[in-house]
């Protein structure tokens, strides 16, 4: 049984609700690995824009329609990593 | 029970009764179902009504009142999305793209309306057909626009050796037809869950904690992030519907302009 739950002081009334007690925690440990990429990716994408609209203020309008864009893309992957915590613990 | 604190179920959040008509069934109409509609009546009152003559200054033609909010959403609408992905184009597309735009920020809204709590793209029904919507859509602009090699253009860009294409084809058919309608309908949805779950779990955390023990020192903090969310939700709705439908303008744009 996981070891959060143990702390806790949770004792599970059955081998079948340990199991899951136990999934719910790779379910979190899913979301987050998937979270550290499009950590790291939006953090650079958006210090690179704002070199881009420092070095150019002029541009800065598209280059902000370019960094939300670009910000939508990544995201996404962080979010569907979201979608299979949410498989894996309600589904 | 964890820690002493009681929690509920995670279909409470997102499963609500149906007014009428059979639980589970397509015409059931619950909260959801509501919200869309107040949402596309609201977009097509706030058109309607701002088109009549009488919202017009008589002495000077300047805009006011509902006219003005209408001009002003189309105009940026107008410059700050379809000029800049598609061009001047793309202005045809500007009703689909400005209904969806209001659709979606209106349905997205619901979650800080005091007795709704609740976004309306929460379920993946209304993501995924407005996500299937924009798919036909730009897959229709791409045909007329270049008829049937249309489906080659968009899988071999013009650029590419020939030697590469048994790697390109794959990929580019994958992304371009099946990952940009699921990659839009997922945003949206899980975007919204994700901070419908945050809202509600520190309104129950706020709530549980209103109890005798030693926990309600957290209690405030709780609420400060609260407050915080609902700011940072604003934010989202605002940002998501934005997301939505630049998208949708880049998508169409690509579909026009592919053969260059």
């Amino acid at each position: 049984m996981s070891i959060l739950a143990q702390a806790a002081g949770y004792v599970p009334a059955s081998k079948a609700e340990a199991q899951a007690i136990t999934a719910a925690g790779y379910a979190g440990l899913a979301y987050g690995l998937a979270a550290i990429g499009p950590g790291i990716g939006i953090g650079y994408l958006v210090g690179q824009s704002v070199q881009a609209m420092a070095r150019q203020p002029e541009a800065a309008g598209m280059v902000r329609t370019t960094m939300f864009l670009g910000i939508a893309f990544t995201e996404a992957l962080a979010l569907i990593g979201f979608v299979v915590f949410i498989l894996v613990k309600f589904v | 029970m964890i820690f002493g604190l009681e929690f509920p179920l995670i279909e409470n959040l997102v499963e609500w009764p149906n007014l009428f008509g059979p639980e589970g069934s397509w015409y059931g109409f619950n909260k959801i179902a509501l919200i869309n509609l107040v949402a596309l009546l609201a977009t097509t009152l706030l058109f309607l009504l701002a088109s009549r003559r009488k919202t017009l200054e008589p002495a000077t033609n300047t805009p006011r009142g509902t006219r003005n909010i209408a001009e002003l959403s189309v105009g940026l609408i107008r410059e700050g999305i379809i000029m800049e992905t598609v061009g001047p184009q793309g202005i045809r597309y500007l009703p689909y793209l400005a209904s969806l735009f209001f659709f979606i920020l209106i349905t997205n809204i619901f979650e800080i309306i005091p007795f709704f709590h609740m976004p309306g793209n929460a379920r993946m029904a209304g993501p995924a057909v407005l996500a299937l919507i924009t798919w036909v859509y730009f897959i229709a602009v791409g045909l007329k626009h270049q008829g049937l090699k249309y489906f080659w253009n968009s899988v071999a860009p013009p650029g590419v050796p020939k030697a590469l294409l048994p790697l390109v084809i794959p990929i580019e058919l994958l992304s371009t037809f099946i990952v940009r309608p699921f990659s839009l309908a997922v945003r949206l949805f899980a975007n919204m869950l994700a901070g419908h779950i945050l809202l509600v779990t520190f309104s129950v955390l706020c709530i549980t904690l209103f109890s005798a023990s030693l926990l309600v020192v957290v209690l405030p903090l709780s609420f400060a992030m609260l407050v915080a969310l609902t700011g940072f939700e604003i934010m989202v709705a605002f940002l998501q519907a934005y997301i939505f439908t630049i998208l949708a303008a880049v998508y169409i744009g690509t579909s026009m302009h592919a053969d260059h």
